[in-house]
């Protein structure tokens, strides 16, 4: 439908113009205010990089990006190595419970966070577990699998089998065959899994304030407990520093998903 | 008596209630090019697939060079397989993934990098050691899975359709140097294929398979000038079925009579003489018959009246499709050796008269021949 | 690697870790969180003991949460969510299906990574942080209030936040990617020719929209619609940032129960019945799609 209807096209494009600036306007604006001389926001004063200087001597907030790296790396780590092998279950073979299991990965992503906040620190309670910081990374652990095992899943589902039998034909035992063979293809898709749940994780805000013992506090629930006494320069700040270490993460993960060099003259 | 390289036993392999393979044995012998014919779903793919150790029979044996390996994992058979779009590893170079296989040999790494160029300049791949098989034409990566398997110097190299992706002229120069590789290597090959014209091509035998059973299997020739069955001639392309009665048999022939008139006697070929009065068919291959204006029974050929249904002309030969005063059809093949208005002489609808020679009729039987 | 189509006992090494972790921090959680929700407050909060189970069970009392929760004033609250939930879902599908159209079909075709990418940066970035950003347009010093005071078309600052406008706006701030996304995915798919093929047949381009593109989209719309739906309806950030103290929905009530009210029988119920709500739809969307016979995410 690319031609014929030029009208059209100009209205779909305003549209979409107008959507994107209804998306990226907000975030603009906050970043542009966490530059600004007075606290008394919405009234430009003039460019200062006051707050940026506050937020770095912030000891306490400090702690708790430490906290929340800390959390991510290590749920990062567990459930994408729990989803990796979960996902190659689920695709490569046929066994008892298979499609209970399906349902069971779905769960975690359907029901609500307050819901499994709620079970979680009920459940804690019950067994004796003092909330701290591995109760957090329990919790995001928990739904963290299930993302891993969906994006890997997609990646082996395009995957060509006669490549393992290939490599079995030729010799390797199936352990060989997978580090072979099937990790080198599916690595980008479990660390595309991978990104996804650190973001995921570092940016949780109900299951973590449901779980998070004392001295447990992780950048979310700083930042929100930062939000509810008000609006400040410095969440505005913090939100932008947040926002480019998320962009830098992107861009990396772009890199990271180059496709292979064009084909020369075959 | 040839050594036997593969022997397949009663194999049959069941998904759910379907079989896929129904009750097969064959005897592949040494240094043999043998081909599994077949259209698709005949089961052939599954056969190749049972040999190479990547599926499991139902039922049955599968012994490699006398040795049974019907339940043994593919990485301890002494076979290799060339896979239909060739598998070839896309994070590994050229260099790598024939030297994939070499890694489980106790070879050190000098010797193994001497088989690497060894087995590429067999293929005729030096050059290329560095690329990856996206960077490859389809031509060259279909080398490359063969240098890759044939590394390994397998007894028996198994190929699963691997020319389906080429086009039509590299198809035909590939199929002659397959035959002369394996020629030169002696190794044995076991080709699937649904194209007839290539397997007749390239091989000593071919199994015909339909749904899940050889219908025929022997030499190229003999399949391709006396199939067995109504299913094989008409794979082979010669559907000319003719009808007539049995009036007895002596001397290695069958004494017939057409159902169109007149009598001929037709050889038996070791196949049992129907009984008299039965109602038989034979078939003619389309280039065996000619079409003449006169009647030439009085000579001993056999003759049927026809009428011209409809011409093509082929470029090297016209193609003639005739009817018989029952309404049966049947497919002539002229090569073209006179000029085209001349080939073109007979106009639709002419009366002329279908002849051949009775040693070229093969009798239908309900056997496949062994 | 099973060989044909056998049972594999491959399988179970890979699947059993996650079992063991899902069943125990996962499963039980919820089964105890069901079991509570039976139950009754205690003096400080904890639970109250139950003496006589066989009794308790009898009389019906296992279930005075669920029943304290048809309270008008709770059923208030689950009304609110839904229509909160129904409005945004509305909202975007509307919203998207335009913008995915434009990136899926009339877009340069190198184009569309970058407006895609474009599409799903939000998504990456903290949500909490992208309903902040509302929060400091719409406050009564914001950006907002100054610009249509400065236009002249109020002349005192506008009541925008903490109400059910500022609650939308923040939900369908947040959603619009998971509308736009599974809305292009099937744009891209639509087979260009059928449009053409339409056109030919003597449809005007409103009747080729509503007659192929739409229904051949249903895929890309149900899931869109799942996307957003399910997230609203347990909603919880929004509306507590937004929202403040007159916007209460469902997700905000189970927070309430367990946080300060420290009432986690009631929170429990409260928690089963939205959790119930969502099953439902995805239940009626699963058959939906099996019907159809789409593909699967796991």
């Amino acid at each position: 439908m690319s031609s014929g209807r030029p009208r059209r096209a100009v209205w779909l494009r305003l549209h979409t113009l107008l959507v994107f600036l209804f998306l990226y306007a907000p975030i603009a604006i906050l970043v542009a205010f966490s530059f600004n001389q007075t606290s008394q926001t919405a009234v430009w004063r003039g460019f200062t990089l006051e707050w940026y200087r506050k937020l770095l001597s912030n000891d306490v907030l400090l702690g708790t990006v430490r906290n929340s790296l800390i959390v991510g790396a290590a749920a990062t780590v567990l459930s994408t190595v729990l989803g990796t092998l979960a996902a190659l279950a689920l695709g490569r073979h046929r066994f008892r419970g298979e499609g209970a299991t399906r349902s069971l990965l779905y769960l975690p992503i359907i029901i609500p966070e307050v819901v499994v906040g709620a079970a979680l620190v009920t459940f804690f309670g019950v067994a004796g577990f003092r909330l701290s910081l591995l109760t957090v990374v329990i919790a995001h652990v928990v739904f963290s699998i299930s993302y891993v095992a969906i994006v890997v899943r997609a990646r082996l589902s395009g995957f060509d089998r006669s490549l393992e039998e290939a490599a079995l034909d030729l010799g390797a035992r199936p352990v060989q065959t997978f580090f072979r063979v099937t990790l080198p293809l599916i690595l980008p898709g479990v660390v595309a899994g991978a990104l996804l749940v650190f973001t995921i994780s570092i940016d949780d805000y109900v299951i973590t304030s449901f779980v998070a013992g004392v001295g447990a506090t992780t950048l979310p629930l700083q930042i929100y407990s930062m939000l509810k006494v008000g609006v400040t320069p410095e969440v505005n700040a913090v939100s932008t520093l947040l926002l480019a270490a998320t962009v830098v993460l992107i861009l990396l993960a772009q890199r990271l998903q180059q496709p292979p060099p064009e084909r020369p003259e075959g | 008596m040839t050594a036997s390289s593969v022997s397949i036993r009663a194999v049959t392999k069941r998904f759910g209630d379907v079989a896929a393979v129904d009750g097969v044995s064959l005897e592949i012998r040494r240094g043999e090019f043998f081909s599994l014919l077949g259209p698709s779903g005949c089961g052939k793919t599954t056969l190749l697939r049972m040999i190479g150790g990547f599926e499991l029979p139902t039922e049955g044996s599968i012994a490699i060079e006398g040795a049974d390996m019907t339940r043994t994992p593919p990485y301890e058979r002494p076979v290799n397989m060339v896979f239909q779009q060739y598998a070839l590893f896309p994070h590994l170079n050229v260099t790598e993934n024939v030297a994939f296989g070499l890694r489980y040999r106790p070879l050190d790494r000098a010797a193994r990098e001497r088989r690497v160029a060894e087995v590429l300049a067999l293929v005729q791949l030096d050059g290329l050691e560095a690329r990856r098989p996206d960077q490859l034409s389809g031509g060259q990566r279909q080398r490359v899975a063969l240098a890759r398997a044939l590394a390994l110097e397998p007894r028996v190299l198994l190929l699963d359709e691997p020319l389906g992706a080429l086009d039509q002229k590299l198809r035909k120069e590939v199929q002659v140097q397959l035959k002369h590789l394996q020629r030169e290597l002696g190794i044995t090959f076991v080709f699937v294929t649904h194209d007839q014209e290539e397997a007749l091509t390239m091989s000593d035998r071919i199994a015909v398979m339909n749904r899940g059973r050889v219908e025929q299997s022997g030499d190229a020739a003999r399949v391709f000038e006396r199939p067995a069955t109504a299913f094989v001639a008409n794979f082979m392309g010669a559907s000319n079925f003719f009808a007539a009665t049995a009036a007895g048999a002596s001397g290695g022939e069958a004494e017939l009579a057409l159902a169109a008139g007149g009598r001929l006697r037709v050889p038996l070929d070791g196949a049992p003489a129907p009984a008299p009065g039965a109602a038989v068919r034979f078939i003619v291959r389309p280039e065996k018959l000619d079409l003449r204006r006169r009647d030439l029974s009085e000579r001993g050929v056999p003759s049927v009246p026809v009428s011209v249904e409809d011409r093509v002309y082929q470029g090297v030969a016209t193609l003639w499709t005739v009817k018989d005063a029952a309404g049966a059809r049947f497919t002539v093949y002229e090569q073209n050796e006179r000029p085209f208005e001349e080939s073109s002489r007979w106009q639709l609808g002419a009366r002329l008269f279908l002849c051949f020679h009775a040693r070229d009729a093969d009798l239908l039987g309900g056997e496949p021949a062994p | 690697m099973s060989r044909g189509d056998e049972r594999s006992r491959a399988a179970y090494p890979l699947i059993l870790p996650t079992w063991v972790v899902l069943g125990v921090f996962f499963l039980l959680p919820l089964g105890v969180l069901l079991v509570i929700s039976f139950g009754q407050r205690g003096t400080y909060g904890g639970l109250r003991p139950i003496g006589d189970l066989g009794a308790y069970l009898l009389s019906g009392k296992f279930l005075s949460q669920y029943a304290r929760s048809l309270h008008p004033i709770y059923l208030q609250i689950f009304w609110r969510s839904l229509w909160m939930a129904v409005v945004t879902t509305g909202v975007c599908l509307l919203v998207s299906y335009p913008v995915a159209y434009y990136i899926a079909l009339i877009a340069a075709a190198r184009r569309r990574n970058l407006l895609l990418g474009l599409v799903v940066i939000p998504f990456w970035t903290s949500f909490l942080i992208r309903t902040y950003a509302w929060m400091f347009i719409l406050r009564t010093e914001g950006l907002a209030n100054r610009l249509l005071m400065a236009a002249g078309l109020t002349s005192h600052p506008l009541e925008l936040l903490y109400n059910d406008f500022s609650v939308l706006i923040g939900l369908v701030y947040g959603e619009l990617p998971f509308m736009i996304l599974p809305l292009y995915a099937s744009l891209e798919k639509l087979d260009r020719t059928l449009l053409e093929a339409s056109a030919d047949l003597g449809a005007s381009a409103r009747e080729t929209f509503r007659r192929v593109t739409v229904p051949l989209t249903a895929p890309g719309i149900a899931a869109g619609i799942v996307l957003v739906f399910v997230p609203s309806l347990g909603q919880f950030i929004v509306s507590d940032l937004l929202g403040g103290a007159k916007t209460i929905l469902a997700g905000n009530l189970v927070q309430n129960q367990f946080a300060v009210a420290r009432n986690k029988p009631f929170g429990s119920a409260i928690a089963f019945e939205v959790t119930a709500a969502v099953l439902l739809l995805l239940l009626g969307y699963a058959v939906w799609t099996r019907r159809r016979g789409e593909d699967v995410l796991l």
